[in-house]
């Protein structure tokens, strides 16, 4: 305590030349940029509290509009929906993502950098033209679409495995790089398998990448309104498409409330995600 | 790195569920479109591929060209506002203490995991005639209008909201609020890598903040600026759903304009046509990248 | 008529946080010196540095190159250039438009820029190099673009911050003899951080040796070596064998040290220490010579006798390793205490003199042991 009123006792220390964070338009600047980007945000979850219809002036908290969002079936059929095709989506990408990055990262075969090309395609290419893709692909093959749920979501699982899994590949093969070939040696030689070499050395070195991956994967899935548009039937409603077709009528407080849930959902493993993978990250350390 | 030759089995059992998925649901579908593109509506349902260049020909009319140039302007004022906006962003968290980084990175980075659809919602919000943009604005109007007989002005009459949605600033400020994680990104990872001391020995050789950004840092981090701009750029430019919701009537994007031919006009041929004019633009953007890429990492 | 320094440091210090990188420092430095801060890593020297140069502010105390004071003059309008440890020259400039960064800030146009970069480049020897970009040049023709591209701007004070840290040994010897002479041709005043001692011993006018970010001794080159002022510089520059003792004697002309692990220590001159003080007794491997027992030449009866001129110790060798011009023994006195010895291999048979557990005498000059306070 005494040492923090010495220090402020003596006076800010003047700014050093390359202290640019310590220049005060920068800190303004900054500041004002992050208002700009939590401000809409704020103001949405602050007025999905608010005790009036109307959504422009406070009136008082009040917890209805969740129970009414809790309570709309719909909204929260699509609510699961959007976490089910999450979760399958997270699942497949993971595997084939990383199969692609050990894939990639491990061999040299002709013709790579054409398979490379076509593995970050799907990153790079407009949503819109994805989406247009799949409802002609889908509608083309005569997709199924009165299976049961969830079954009926098949449809939209692949499509958003098929944007996903590149995302994991991108992430596990940067990690990949920061791994030493000759910790991979020292296992054989100490008599581990390629198997046993693989499971006990190189998938724990992936480990944060997977992670990194899998928690793009699922928010790449959560948040993806184009594609799922082209590709969602009357009954395969997802939470986004839900939303849109909310907030085309009019802005409700009830909408306030499903979208604070969602950024709830999203801040909490969001959070999950970097705890564990710094767990990971400092558990995989010594390269 | 090994050849696929020393282990056949291991390089087909890695990277054929990859492929063989990549090939099923993604090569394939876009060879499809990119087959309409070159057909004709022969009833409702069918299309002949007749390899007619018809679809392209009725791109080049006013309307829709005129629309592809609205897109290209549009994105190309996101980007300019995005870097604008971000590069002091990026520059203030590259010279952060070490222990603010990680907070600045997740503070840039945690509107980007929130759903697309909620972000624009809440511009909605804010936006809207009734908005908290024109609350403010009309709070501020009307307690500077009270002050304005103080000073020996006339009292300016009632506020009237502004229309702030539905036009394409609209789109822009969408659009912004959107991608600026898009850009700050790259250029922090850009400036990040750069030798602090190349900054320091510009400043110590005479010149100074200003003159060392624009002669120094800049073509420094140019392969950074530059994918910021493409991570920027494409997506601004294929853009559908901040147009849609926050444009109006005159503010139509191009992807507006494929999703009508899908879902209303059912003019398949068309709309494959006017996709595959937008993955052409995409290609030439990424392909200067990687031009722009190659010509750094021959510098180094 | 005594000169002005050209660079005055007054009771300088820099904390970051809780870190005390310098340490209320004052020195002074003389125009066309070559001076060194030499130091382990971490002891404040390339702080001190950049200080001078302006990319750190000073917490307390005043800096003043050529009379002025510099709390308030950026980086950009100081007098001085710096020689950075990675060079950095400017990756996407040509040789000649590094050379020519600051000239071109500063407003020097085109022939007299062109000639100038010209001298300059000829000065460190790279003329005909001005249109290579830098990723066609050696490590060492880097560092030469910094130099010159410094040197361009005719600085008061040319500031070098480890400047052969990054060069290969050889290349190293070479440009220290360069540097030297590159300074006596240009008369700038030379500062130069260093963590290597030979650097600094071959290169400077003067040395300060600084430790924990004071300023443990500041001297020539000769001077550091020969009279450490305390166990760190002793340590530090050079190889030492420390002994810790009691002053027991201490008279103008001459001192005895009583240590416990070498025995009486006997000294030429006075050290004008408090009597009966815990002081230490440093001496250089160098300066012990070696015998086979029984026949050396200046001993005759034991220690104890005190001959004149010499001290002497007995002990045996305990390891010993050949270094090409010299070979070190490792030898364990009486005491159990261990001491260092060089001895030149003057011959090509030398080393096969002693062997390991000889038997081995020792004596050394009594002006060659230094008694240190601190």
């Amino acid at each position: 305590m005494i040492a923090l009123f010495a220090r402020f006792g003596r006076g800010r220390t003047p700014v050093a030349p390359l202290e640019y964070t310590r220049r005060w338009w920068m800190r303004g600047w900054v500041g004002l940029v992050l208002l700009f980007l939590y401000l809409p945000l704020i103001t949405l979850i602050a007025f999905s509290f608010n005790d009036s219809r109307r959504n422009i002036v406070w009136r008082g908290f009040t917890l209805d509009y969740y129970d009414k969002a809790l309570n709309n079936t719909s909204l929260m059929e699509a609510l699961l929906n959007s976490l089910t095709i999450a979760a399958l989506a997270t699942a497949v990408s993971v595997v084939l993502g990383s199969l692609a990055a050990l894939w990639l990262w491990r061999f040299r075969f002709p013709f790579k950098a054409g398979a490379e090309g076509v593995m970050a395609l799907p990153i790079v290419v407009p949503e819109i033209c994805m989406g247009v893709a799949m409802l002609v692909f889908f509608a083309r093959i005569g997709f199924p679409t009165d299976l049961v749920w969830p079954f009926n979501l098949g449809a939209i699982t692949i499509a958003h495995i098929t944007f996903c899994f590149p995302f994991v590949t991108m992430v596990v093969r940067s990690r990949l790089t920061s791994f030493n070939r000759e910790e991979e040696e020292a296992a054989k030689d100490l008599g581990a398998s390629e198997w046993q070499a693989l499971r006990d050395v190189l998938i724990p070195h992936m480990m944060p990448g997977i992670v990194a991956g899998a928690l793009l994967a699922f928010t790449l899935s959560l948040d993806d309104f184009v594609i799922t548009f082209f590709t969602s039937g009357p009954n395969t409603i997802t939470f986004p498409v839900k939303i849109y077709s909310m907030v085309r009528f009019s802005v409700t407080p009830e909408v306030n409330a499903a979208s604070a849930m969602v950024i709830a959902i999203t801040v909490i493993l969001t959070t999950v995600a970097l705890k564990l993978q710094s767990r990971s990250g400092i558990s995989a350390q010594g390269h | 790195m090994e050849s696929w030759r020393n282990a056949k089995a291991l390089f087909a059992g890695v990277g054929f569920p990859p492929a063989a998925w990549l090939l099923v649901f993604f090569v394939v579908p876009l060879g499809v479109v990119w087959l309409y593109s070159f057909g004709t509506n022969t009833s409702l349902t069918e299309i002949e591929i007749s390899g007619t260049f018809s679809n392209y020909a009725r791109a080049l009319d006013p309307l829709y060209l005129g629309i592809l140039w609205k897109s290209v302007l549009v994105a190309a004022a996101t980007t300019v506002i995005c870097i604008v906006v971000g590069f002091p962003v990026a520059l203030a968290i590259v010279f952060a203490p070490d222990r603010w980084k990680p907070w600045m990175l997740l503070a840039i980075m945690l509107p980007f995991w929130t759903n697309l659809l909620i972000r624009t919602y809440a511009l909605i919000a804010v936006l809207r005639r009734e908005g908290y943009a024109n609350q403010a604005i009309g709070w501020l109007h009307d307690s500077l209008g009270a002050l304005a007989p103080l000073v020996g002005l006339p009292q300016p009459g009632a506020y009237e909201p502004m229309e702030l949605l539905y036009n394409n600033f609209a789109v822009i400020f969408g659009l912004v609020y959107v991608h600026l994680p898009f850009m700050v990104l790259p250029l922090y990872a850009a400036l990040d890598k750069l030798d602090k001391s190349l900054i320091e020995a510009s400043l110590d050789l005479g010149a100074g903040h200003l003159r060392t950004l624009l002669l120094i840092v800049a073509p420094l981090a140019a392969p950074g600026i530059v994918s910021g701009v493409i991570i920027t750029f494409v997506p601004a430019l294929g853009a559908y759903l901040t147009p849609d919701l926050l444009g109006g009537p005159d503010s139509q994007m191009i992807a507006n304009v494929i999703e009508r031919q899908f879902k209303r006009a059912n003019d398949w041929p068309f709309g494959a046509a006017l996709s595959f004019i937008l993955m052409y633009a995409t290609f030439i953007a990424i392909a200067f990248q990687a031009m722009k890429n190659r010509q750094a990492e021959a510098r180094q | 008529m005594a000169e002005n320094p050209i660079i005055e440091i007054r009771n300088v210090c820099k904390r970051f946080g809780q870190v005390t990188a310098v340490d209320n420092v004052s020195l002074n430095i003389m125009p066309g010196e070559f001076f060194v801060l030499l130091g382990p890593s971490g002891c404040g020297k390339t702080t001190l540095l950049r200080m001078i140069a302006g990319f750190e502010l000073p917490t307390e105390g005043q800096i003043l190159i050529d009379g002025q004071d510099m709390a308030r003059v950026p980086p950009n309008k100081r007098p001085v250039n710096m020689v950075f440890q990675s060079y950095a020259v400017f990756p996407h400039m040509s040789v000649a438009d590094n050379v020519g960064y600051g000239l071109k800030i500063a407003g020097v146009g085109g022939a007299e820029r062109e000639s100038r970069v010209r001298e300059a480049l000829e000065l460190v020897k790279l003329d005909g190099f001005g249109a290579r970009k830098p990723n066609q040049l050696s490590g060492g023709q880097r560092q030469r673009v910094a130099l010159a591209r410094s040197l361009v701007m005719r600085p008061k004070v040319l500031l070098l911050d480890e400047p052969l840290s990054a060069l290969d040994a050889k290349l190293r010897a070479q440009m220290q003899f360069e540097l030297a002479d590159l300074q006596d041709q240009v008369g700038i005043t030379f500062i130069t951080v260093t963590h290597d001692q030979d650097e600094a011993l071959s290169m400077a006018g003067r040395i300060a040796v600084m430790n924990k970010g004071e300023v443990a001794q500041l001297a020539s080159p000769s001077d550091l070596y020969e009279f450490p002022a305390n166990r760190f510089v002793a340590d530090f520059v050079g190889s030492v064998n420390l002994f810790e003792g009691k002053l027991t004697l201490d008279e103008p002309d001459r001192a005895a040290v009583d240590c416990p692990g070498l025995g009486k220590v006997y000294l030429n001159h006075g050290v004008t220490g408090p009597h009966g003080a815990d002081v230490w007794v440093a001496i250089r491997p160098e300066k012990i010579q070696l015998h086979v027992p029984g026949e050396g030449k200046a001993i005759r009866g034991a220690a104890e006798d005190a001959p004149e001129g010499h001290n002497f110790a007995r002990g045996t060798i305990k390891g010993m390793s050949y270094l090409g011009d010299i070979t070190l023994f490792e030898i364990r006195l009486e005491s159990g205490a261990m001491l260092r010895v060089s001895r030149p291999n003057m011959s090509r048979r030398d080393q096969e003199d002693f062997t390991w557990d000889d038997k081995v005498s020792m004596h050394w000059r009594a002006d060659s042991p230094v008694v240190l306070l601190s």
